[in-house]
């Protein structure tokens, strides 16, 4: 069985590449329903950070527990709760995009694939272009099916890695609609972005880091972009 | 069971990218036929070719050209960063090797087909005389040198010098394996067939298989892990 969790806890955690220090010592705690906005500049530490959350980057020093247990306590099975949208979109190109759903349902040990899949292509708005190369797909129509991929197995925790990139208007608007649902049905949502225009209404928490360092871990409210310069500019 | 599935659902999705392209198969194929009719060129003189030769050049045909197909294959995974979405499944990391090592071996054994009539052919090598213990050989000595070589592919994946660093890392390691394969294929050609060198290789080969796999099985997720 899945082991299940309903908070994720960062306690100290570091990671440090030879003498560079990409995360120092970030503690933090997200719970179900919360969908995190991870804000800083470039080089900020926040790609390291999602990493670690995904078990892709093993810590330097410190703790990250998922519902109070370590990564070496729950098993292999944890990465059936995670799902990982990077700025590359984990896809095949060659293959079809119902190929590549069926691919990544099968290998998450999912039942009744075909009515997934079939849920997830309309879910990105595909459900005519399934048996279409992921090739011939524009950078949005990618960015859409890359997210019900990632959304497929219907994963506790969400890491989102500027998932806005090459989206139109309506079709930001869609997504952000559709990690609404997902944080209302008890996912965590972390979001490693620079659009704070975006982020802004979507977000319920706001943790800002720079150099590696948490600055703030605060509530969202409305006018994310002045709360961020504040924050970056004066320390 | 769940292993073996994972290992088989790799497998099956690299067949079904290269049956879109054939890529892969055609750029292997190609470099191999080119280096064994190079070869063929250089030493075949009035009909007449170097005794063990032969066993040498196949040898070749077939390291060279793994290392190119495990290039390929592993930068199919480079884009679009698909072998960290590999690595993220709740699936066992060693069985994603493994789908991965059964995907270059089964090309390597495609290439196999063609390479080994035809540098029998041209080198008028008796190959097929014992052929059991040739395909014991070869199918040895394929499984060994892809073992080392879709890990240190797997592993080399994010860095930028891959290309050089494959090459570098891979042939010191594999050099027991392609002695081996040598010396095996030449007792095979040796007249008469010298059997029982031939069997003491293959099962040298054996050995280097069972240490090479089982080392790779057991350090990919280490070494995948950043």
């Amino acid at each position: 069985m899945t082991f299940d969790f309903d908070r994720v806890e960062l306690t100290d955690l570091s990671r440090h590449f030879g003498r560079r220090k990409a995360v120092a010592r970030v503690s933090l705690a997200m719970h179900a329903g919360d969908i995190v906005g991870l804000l800083g500049p470039n080089g900020a530490g926040k790609s390291t950070l999602l990493g670690m959350l995904a078990t892709l980057v093993a810590p330097t020093t410190g703790a990250l527990t998922y519902g109070g247990k370590r990564i070496g306590e729950v098993g292999e099975g944890i990465r059936g709760r995670i799902g990982v949208l990077a700025h590359e979109l984990h896809l095949y190109p060659e293959l079809t995009a119902r190929q590549n759903l069926e691919f990544f349902a099968r290998l998450h040990g999912l039942a009744d694939v075909e009515a997934l899949v079939d849920t997830a292509l309309e879910q990105a708005n595909l459900a005519d272009r399934g048996e279409d190369q992921v090739s011939s797909f524009s950078r949005g129509m990618r960015q859409r099916l890359a997210l019900e991929r990632c959304l497929l197995h219907r994963p506790r925790l969400v890491l989102l890695d500027e998932p806005f990139t090459g989206l139109d208007d309506r079709a930001v608007r869609l997504v952000a609609d559709r990690l609404k649902r997902v944080a209302a049905e008890g996912a965590i949502i972390v979001l490693a972005t620079h659009d704070l225009d975006v982020a802004d209404g979507l977000i319920t928490r706001m943790a800002v880091v720079r150099s590696g360092r948490l600055l703030c871990d605060v509530a969202a409210s409305a006018g994310i972009r002045q709360q961020y310069r504040a924050l970056v500019e004066s320390v | 069971m769940r292993f073996f599935r994972v290992a088989l659902l790799v497998l099956k999705k690299d067949f079904a990218i290269e049956l879109k392209s054939y890529e892969i198969l055609s750029t292997t194929l190609f470099f191999a036929v080119s280096c064994v009719a190079i070869f063929s060129f250089a030493f075949v003189k009035d009909g007449q070719a170097p005794v063990d030769a032969a066993a040498g050049i196949l040898w070749i045909a077939i390291a060279f050209s793994g290392t190119l197909a495990l290039g390929r294959t592993f930068e199919r995974e480079r884009y679009g960063e698909t072998l960290k979405a590999l690595l993220l499944a709740p699936a066992p990391r060693p069985a994603i090797y493994l789908g991965k090592l059964l995907g270059i071996v089964t090309l390597l054994f495609a290439t196999e087909i063609i390479v080994v009539p035809m540098v029998a052919f041209l080198f008028s090598a008796p190959f097929f005389e014992r052929p059991l213990l040739l395909v014991a050989l070869l199918g040895l000595g394929t499984v060994g040198y892809a073992a080392v070589g879709t890990l240190f592919a797997a592993m080399l994946v994010r860095a930028r010098t891959r290309d050089v660093m494959l090459p570098i890392l891979l042939y010191p390691i594999t050099i027991p394996v392609i002695i081996a394969g040598v010396r095996g294929t030449s007792a095979l050609l040796a007249s008469p067939v010298d059997e029982p060198v031939a069997m003491l290789w293959i099962g040298l080969l054996s050995f280097f298989d069972v240490v090479f796999v089982t080392l790779s099985l057991w350090t990919f997720e280490p070494l995948m892990t950043e």
